[in-house]
């Protein structure tokens, strides 16, 4: 901006006359701003505002809804459906951590050792995205069939007797159970772990390495002290990235789940198109929202990083 | 022709009335000034948006309201169907019979397929209807409970009887009287879908499935059997298995058959309720006996030798997707002449031939026999005498008791 009023004011007589130019300089970024804001404005503020009024209605389909400040829909949905809330919770967290032991190891080859193949890993990892997300969850469906090998070799193992007795499987069999859900978030999620993983672990400067090598550190120690912490942006954004969207998934469980496995998405689903009862869906949408972002919030300051990758 | 002509007012009319008198012109500007000055003291707060945006009462008047008909000038027709809902000729660009109606008629139809789900579909020309304006559609299908609610909403429009000649006196009697559209003043069937139990022989090994009661009973199939997650079609067949009809039950009687399905849902009896993802398990053999849709399994057992039904005999359900003309629509006279079209028992006939579904019209049986022996035999697609008379269908519901089952089906589906 400054550059701009410089070049169009005269240069002897800086203050005399410099309103124009100066005026047009500085609405420029805002300009710039427009079709930002704009966006923010239609699809994200204006929606929120409509939903925030929605969950705070009475009414019926008939008899129109009316702005009634009914505050009670939300402790009456979080009352009723708190089990629901908990078992998301507790599944985006289990495929989150999932998505970290799988994901870690993965991105630390590509970054480190995977030298001419590294492209090529990195396109395994983004593949599946080319197909929809329906398909690659309904391909569950086929991977974890009650007779296919898989299913197969962990009856044989007794793997499934241990997971049956610990309630994540029900019987000889993986679909329709809590297991086949975590599952299924796991891989859908997966590529969203790896790629920030992967960006902050490939920027670290390998001679790092080696002066923890000249200190005498072992690979573990270096890996502990050096490597670990200086990822971490990419496990904090990782996490994120991983744990929100499958907090609110509903899909996976509605695919490869059973009754006692639905999530809070299923619960707003249901709420909005079959019960038609808007407010309690919009509530209920809300207290995801908050419950995500008290969580994130707290995550993010106890994990101590500065910068998100 | 016979037209049902409500002779005392419907609760929906009382209600209109009674709103017509309170937020009548008389009532506005108190209203509208208390309206104003809420929303002033709350604006201050930044909060005042937020009164602005209730949703409008959704009723309106009884019959639909109607646009100018710009049939006589305009020899088009927009036509809104389920995804792969009607005839298809090989080069899978073309409908047959759409053409020929064209060819018949010079009105050339705009046939898009933006059904997918009721719910969605309704969620989606909600605001257009309850706003009181045109939805771009001339026609749409939908299915009779979700029709029940637009008719009930007054959101579509009243047929004119001297335009469906065909369709009045091929109806099949079982359709011809539905609890919520007596008569049929406002829709007509597109395509009958009955709901049966199906299995797959090799999953059963043996073991003998012929009604709900086995799939609920027997350890045998502990996790093994899948009912369906549309309410009425589940509980309908719960209710039938309990001696119950799905006509004319009570309160206690759907919550008994609640209770039934909840004890075998924790038993772990029940998978899963599903949509239409049930036919890959049940090819594959996950589940081996299921409440199923007719028109899936007609097709599942050409691909697969292992899937069979049985019609239980406590009787089966049939439900309906049906013909509507929703508010406000352009071409009304043309769409209840494509409606017509297609109760000619020899268009019904090349609509059967392809889409394996209960055909509604009279008649159709020579016809398909012509184009495919197999189909016009086939008891699912064309339903005789015997067949009719197991057929059974969900009463209308109120918006409250819609409302109160649709919860409890809810809780018993796990949310």
């Amino acid at each position: 901006m400054a550059t701009v009023t410089e070049a169009e004011a005269p240069p002897l007589a800086p203050e005399t006359d410099p309103k124009p130019p100066r005026k047009r300089g500085r609405l420029v970024p805002y300009w710039l701003l427009l079709p930002g804001l704009l966006w923010l404005v239609i699809f994200f503020a204006l929606p929120m505002i409509y939903q925030a009024s929605t969950s705070v209605q009475t009414g019926s389909l008939e008899e129109g809804y009316k702005v009634t400040w009914h505050f009670a829909t939300y402790w009456d949905s979080l009352t009723e459906y708190w089990p629901q809330f908990l078992r998301s919770v507790s599944y985006a967290a289990a495929a989150t951590v999932l998505c970290l032991l799988l994901g870690y190891p993965l991105a630390y080859l590509i970054a480190f050792r995977a030298g001419r193949w590294r492209n090529l890993i990195m396109i395994l990892v983004i593949a599946p995205f080319f197909t929809s997300f329906l398909i690659r969850t309904l391909a569950w469906k086929t991977i974890l069939a009650d007779s296919g090998p898989v299913v197969g070799a962990l009856n044989t193992l007794h793997v499934l007797d241990v997971t049956t007795w610990l309630g994540w499987t029900a019987g000889d069999r993986v679909l329709a159970t809590p297991l086949a859900v975590v599952c299924g978030l796991t891989y859908n999620f997966l590529p969203f772990m790896i790629l920030p993983l992967y960006t902050s672990l490939e920027r670290i400067d390998g001679r790092l390495h080696e002066a923890a090598g000249d200190l005498y550190a072992r690979p573990w120690t270096t890996f502990r002290k050096v490597t670990f912490p200086l990822s971490m942006p990419g496990v904090v954004s990782g996490t994120l990235l991983t744990f929100i969207p499958a907090a609110g998934d509903y899909v996976n469980a509605e695919l490869l789940g059973s009754t006692d496995t639905r999530m809070i998405g299923n619960v707003i689903q249901t709420q909005f198109l079959r019960i038609l009862d808007y407010p309690t869906a919009a509530a209920l949408s809300f207290i995801l929202m908050a419950a995500i972002l008290l969580m994130v919030t707290v995550y993010i300051r106890r994990s101590g990083t500065e910068d998100l990758v | 022709m016979e037209q049902y002509e409500p002779e005392r007012l419907s609760p929906v009319q009382l209600a209109a009335m009674r709103r017509s008198l309170r937020s009548g012109r008389a009532s506005l500007t108190r209203r509208s000034l208390l309206r104003a000055s809420a929303g002033g003291a709350l604006a201050v707060g930044g909060l005042g948006a937020l009164t602005g945006c209730g949703i409008p009462a959704a009723g309106r008047t009884q019959g639909g309201t109607s646009a100018q008909d710009h049939s006589a000038t305009e020899k088009t027709l927009s036509f809104s169907n389920w995804t792969e809902y009607i005839d298809l000729d090989d080069s899978g660009k073309h409908h047959p019979t759409l053409e020929t109606f064209r060819k018949r008629t010079g009105i050339s139809v705009k046939y898009t397929e933006d059904i997918n789900d009721n719910n969605e579909f309704f969620a989606k020309i909600k605001p257009q209807l309850a706003a009181g304006q045109d939805t771009g559609r001339d026609l749409i299908v939908l299915t009779d409970w979700l029709a029940a609610r637009v008719i009930r909403l007054g959101w579509v429009q009243k047929l004119d009887p001297s335009n469906l000649p065909h369709a009045y006196t091929n109806l099949s009697p079982q359709f011809r009287n539905p609890d919520w559209d007596p008569g049929r003043a406002y829709s007509y069937p597109w395509q009958g879908i009955p709901t049966i139990v199906a299995f797959n022989k090799k999953a059963l090994d043996g073991i003998e499935v012929k009604s709900v009661s086995d799939l609920l009973d027997n350890p045998k199939l502990k996790g093994r059997v899948s009912f369906l997650s549309e309410m009425r079609d589940t509980m309908g067949m719960t209710l039938l298995d309990m001696g119950k009809d799905p006509a004319k039950f009570t309160d206690d009687d759907y919550d008994a058959a609640i209770a039934r399905l909840q004890k075998a849902v924790d038993k772990g009896q029940i998978r899963r309720f599903t949509g239409n993802d049930y036919t890959s398990d049940l090819t594959k053999g996950d589940i081996a006996a299921c409440v199923a849709w007719a028109g899936d399994i007609v097709q599942l057992k050409n691909d697969s030798p292992d899937v069979d039904f049985v019609i239980p005999d406590s009787g089966y359900m049939t439900s309906t997707d049906n013909l509507l003309v929703p508010n406000k629509a352009r071409h009304k006279t043309n769409a209840e002449r494509l409606i017509d079209f297609y109760y000619e028992p020899e268009q019904a006939a090349e609509l059967a031939a392809y889409i394996n579904y209960a055909t509604p019209v009279e008649g159709v049986k020579p016809y398909l026999a012509k184009i495919d022996q197999d189909a016009a035999n086939n008891p699912l697609i064309v339903p005789d005498k015997a067949m009719q008379a197991r057929s059974h269908s969900f009463r209308a519901l109120s918006q409250k008791e819609e409302t109160a089952y649709e919860e409890k089906f809810a809780k018993l589906t796990g949310a």
